[in-house]
């Protein structure tokens, strides 16, 4: 399985989802925000950082950068792509998914594990995951999924909630919801859900000596539907 | 403008230093040049108070490859890997502008590292604030966490460890200590000695502005009431640059075309110019006007003492300038060459075609003043006598939950999950442990890292103070299975012209060397900040001291928290009852005076090397060190930590309860062992005269303190989380 991981200015977590990806069996190759043309690809993934210091607004100089017009026509053609974190945000940015991504509620950058419940399987992310409640890591300051009531009726209508903050016991209620995001909301599908943001890292969880080895769980299961 | 002693008195130099400069250079230096000599001369930057006592220092040993004098020092950690790392202070800029202040100080310790061509891979901190109930307080520490934050997170550097201390004696002046290690292979060490004459001298980096001029200036004067007008010499952080400058940086290093390089620092171009001259033994020629600045018309004076952020200078190979250029139009920075390194062993600076500075290196930096500064013995006062009467209607149980909740005991995790401390994906323990843990990527090992500091001990006995921060880094070290390196030091201080001042650097700085020579833990490299006084009012003596450790396997790392129900707990090492200076001694009791714990090196060594064998042998299951609150608070935390309860057995000989429990004597360890290896643990100990007591079993939830007092784990955690939270409203 070939994948790509796009480095943008400020991109911080490109060199982990490398380490994650090989580990798991893709063949990955790094690609420059400058470059046009993405290597052949069943996977292309927008890691986490600050792309762009995130000095206008998380994600938006990144969404308007050379190798997004590539990325868009590989999504659009059915690709899968991924956005990690600052990832999700130039996801957001470039409208290939719906909503925003706020300040937390807090306003203060948190970094915890987090559980998060899967929503929808029938997808090639998620599809016979063996587990239905993951624990994964976040790390960000603006993760507070936002959307307006039109969007929130379609993301509902086509069951676009990819994974949702909850509790160790898959509740998803106030008390698990980190940031603010509106209905917990950790990570969301475009409609045809080949497109899949979501704040957590599950790179930054693929062994047992890290904060645990969930994202490990994440990873083989995606390969082994991608095979 | 013209100059003359009062300009120069202005500048913060003396009457005599005037002189000097004037006697060198045989004529009255202009205003740039004396901006310069200002710059150099200045406490920050020439270590004059402190080269005297910091060259008794013990700097070698068969790890260090880089001992002080260069941006970071540097230690092998086997199979052609070393470690760079340094520690510095940023204090009086976050006291002025708390998230500038705080953020550009871990932005420069990280430039040092990756100056030497070391990528970073753990960020610490040591941050020193004043009373809670000080009005500033909140904002400060607010600030200071966010700026940290601001800076590490951008960067994608975990930050994985530190410290937070609150006493009064910082309400007006805080300390911001910023600590980076980076990763480097040994044959791809960069220093910052120029070689070679007509070599290319190369800005890198963002433009110059203004802001910054005489940041170091700043940084060796008292505070007084007009500090906010000090606003404008606060630096502004970039971390995007940075993060640019990082990469751009370890890009060309790959290749061969470098041949000295030196982030601009403190005092800017001015100090990374003349400490590459210098060391090189030559001489640099600038033309200012390629000097790529943000404002426009910018004299020469300021574009020299300009403290703008993420700058480097280099001096390249010739013919490599475009090849270098081309890595910097990769990464949108700035490339200008400015200057060429010459023979002449002269700075000599040159703007709109005009020569405006024309110094001989060498009386910037071997000629600049060294004060042998009058200093004041400490003496060590008698201990306070301890008597019924002295615990009367005190319950363990509620000192136990008030040292839990008290400010510089309680779980600092409100400061820490605002840090990025997992990315990178190799932090293998977190904060919140006896020491951060990152693997050394794509290999079997991990470097352990701890940052600490004791300024109630330094205080009331420098000396005493000096050695215990020492020993309490080692253990720190040896209680997460890390075999002890190498330390840095951040040495913050009030005013050396005051002898009491004097006094407790000189102290401090013996302690630390004693203790760092018996434990063969060398000083690798440092950074003294003196003058952290406002008015008449210093701060308590704080030395920091940043140490590192190996673990030739990282699978081998011992965490804190208590493994399982029936283990036995012993404490390793001697409790002799020592309350003053505790915080049980100065929180609960409320007394302030009398001696810190005495340190016997002898037994602390012995007691590490201990725990390190009964480490290798795998016989203990969790171990933590024994400090602030004594035995009692270390056991709630390993409680805490594992959610596991425990049962305490009443001490058999001494001291009464409450000396033994919240006693703070040195060189002791909690350590956790099975029931299986404990014949075996018990001929170790006995072997090797290693004083041990058994303090109790692993329970499942419960602790019992004795047979009347039992507190539940959840309870004791509220305790523990809740004060910080509550305190900043969160």
């Amino acid at each position: 399985m070939n994948s790509s991981v796009i480095i943008f200015p400020g991109s911080n977590c490109d060199r982990d989802m490398d380490v994650a990806l090989k580990k798991f069996g893709f063949k990955n190759k790094m690609v420059w925000h400058n470059d046009t043309e993405l290597p052949k690809s069943d996977l292309v993934v927008l890691p986490g950082g600050f792309s762009y210091g995130d000095y206008l607004r998380c994600g938006s100089m990144a969404s308007k950068s050379k190798i997004i017009e590539s990325v868009i026509k590989f999504a659009n053609s059915g690709g899968l792509l991924m956005g990690i974190c600052n990832g999700f945000q130039i996801l957001t940015e470039t409208e290939l998914l719906p909503g925003a991504l706020l300040r937390n509620k807090y306003s203060e950058f948190i970094c915890k594990n987090v559980f998060i419940k899967i929503n929808s399987t029938e997808n090639s992310y998620f599809k016979n995951i063996k587990k239905n409640i993951l624990e994964l890591h976040i790390a960000h300051n603006e993760g507070n999924f936002f959307c307006s009531s039109d969007q929130m009726k379609n993301i509902n209508d086509n069951n676009q909630i990819a994974v949702s903050y909850c509790n160790r016991d898959g509740e998803v209620n106030d008390d698990s919801n980190p940031n603010g995001a509106i209905k917990n909301i950790a990570g969301i599908f475009n409609k045809q859900k080949n497109i899949l943001g979501m704040m957590p890292h599950p790179e930054r969880m693929i062994d047992t000596y890290l904060s645990g080895d969930d994202g490990s769980v994440f990873f083989e299961n995606l390969i082994t539907n991608l095979r | 403008m013209e100059v003359n002693e009062s300009l120069a008195l202005e500048h913060g130099l003396n009457k005599t230093e005037y002189k000097k400069i004037c006697d060198l250079l045989n004529r009255t230096p202009n205003i740039t040049e004396l901006g310069i000599f200002s710059a150099m001369w200045n406490e920050h930057c020439s270590y004059k108070s402190s080269r005297l006592h910091l060259k008794n220092l013990p700097t070698k040993g068969k790890k260090v490859i880089q001992g002080p004098g260069e941006n970071a020092g540097v230690v092998d950690i086997g199979d052609d890997d070393a470690i760079v790392f340094k520690i510095e202070s940023h204090n009086h800029p976050s006291f002025i502008e708390p998230y500038q202040g705080a953020a550009t100080g871990v932005g420069g310790i990280m430039r040092d590292v990756f100056t030497m061509g070391a990528r970073p891979i753990a960020n610490l901190n040591s941050i020193h604030f004043g009373s809670p109930q000080h009005k500033k307080t909140k904002n400060l520490l607010r600030g200071v966490v966010r700026g940290i934050g601001g800076y590490g997170n951008c960067i994608g550097v975990p930050t994985i460890g530190g410290q937070t201390c609150f006493d009064e004696s910082y309400n007006g002046n805080i300390l911001v200590n910023a600590m980076t290690l980076g990763l480097v292979k040994k044959n791809k060490i960069f220093y910052s000695k120029a070689a070679g004459i007509n070599k290319p001298v190369i800005y890198v980096g963002s433009k110059t502005g203004r802001d910054g001029i005489h940041g170091a200036s700043m940084a060796s004067a008292i505070f007084d009431e007009k500090i906010e007008e000090k606003k404008p010499t606060v630096q502004v952080g970039d971390p995007f640059t940075e993060k640019l400058l990082l990469e751009a940086c370890l890009e060309l290093m790959s290749g061969e075309s470098i041949i000295a390089i030196q982030d601009m620092g403190a005092a800017g171009l001015t100090s990374s110019s003349i400490e590459m001259a210098s060391k090189g033994k030559l001489g640099i020629k600038l033309n200012l006007n390629k000097v790529p600045c943000r404002e426009s018309n910018m004299t020469p004076y300021e574009i020299m003492l300009s403290e703008s952020q993420e700058r480097m200078l280099i001096v390249l190979e010739n013919g490599k300038e475009k090849e270098a250029k081309k890595i910097f139009d990769k990464w949108n920075l700035d490339f200008s060459i400015i200057g060429e390194t010459t023979e002449t062993k002269k700075i000599e600076l040159f703007y709109d075609e005009e020569k405006v500075a024309d110094i001989p290196v060498d009386t910037l930096v071997e000629n600049s003043p060294m004060y042998d500064r009058k200093w004041k013995k400490s003496k060590l006062v008698k201990k306070n006598k301890v008597n019924k009467n002295t615990f009367k209607n005190l319950k363990i149980l509620n000192v136990l939950n008030k040292l839990l909740s008290n400010p510089n005991i309680c779980s600092k995790e409100w400061i820490w999950r605002q840090y990025d401390h997992t990315v990178m994906g190799d932090t293998i323990q977190k904060p919140g442990g006896d020491a951060g843990i990152v693997r050394v990527h794509g290999t079997n090992k991990a470097v352990a890292a701890t940052v600490d500091a004791s300024a109630s001990y330094c205080y009331a006995h420098p000396l005493t103070g000096g050695k215990q921060v020492v020993c309490e880094s080692w253990r720190n070290l040896i209680s997460v299975g890390a075999e002890p390196i190498a330390i840095t030091n951040c040495l913050n201080f009030g005013n050396p012209e005051k002898e009491e001042n004097m006094g407790e650097f000189v102290e401090c700085v013996q302690g630390i060397g004693e203790a760092s020579k018996y434990l063969n833990f060398p000083v690798v490299s440092g950074n003294v900040s003196f003058y952290n006084q406002t008015k008449e009012k210093g701060i308590k003596p704080t030395p920091s001291i940043g140490g590192i450790g190996l673990l030739k396997n990282y699978k081998d790392m011992i965490t804190m928290d208590f493994k399982k129900v029936d283990n036995i707990v012993l404490v390793i090492g001697k409790t002799e009852g020592h309350l003053d200076q505790s915080v049980f001694s100065r929180d609960i009791l409320n007394i302030k005076n009398g001696p810190p714990p005495e340190v016997n090196l002898f037994n602390e060594k012995n007691n590490g090397e201990m725990i390190l064998n009964l480490i290798k042998k795998k016989f203990v299951k969790s171990v933590h060190d024994i400090s602030l609150g004594g035995i009692i608070v270390g056991i709630a935390k390993m409680c805490i930590k594992g959610r596991k309860g425990f049962r305490i057995k009443k001490p058999k000989q001494l001291i009464n309860e409450f000396q033994y429990l919240f006693a703070e004597d040195q060189g002791r360890y909690i350590v956790e062992i099975e029931k299986e290896n404990y014949k075996q643990v018990m001929e170790m100990l006995q072997k090797n005269s290693v004083h041990y007591d058994e303090l109790g079993v692993v329970l499942d939830k419960d602790i019992f303190i004795d047979d009347k007092t039992k507190v539940s784990i959840d309870d004791l955690m509220d305790s523990n989380n809740n004060w910080l939270k509550s305190f900043m409203g969160s």
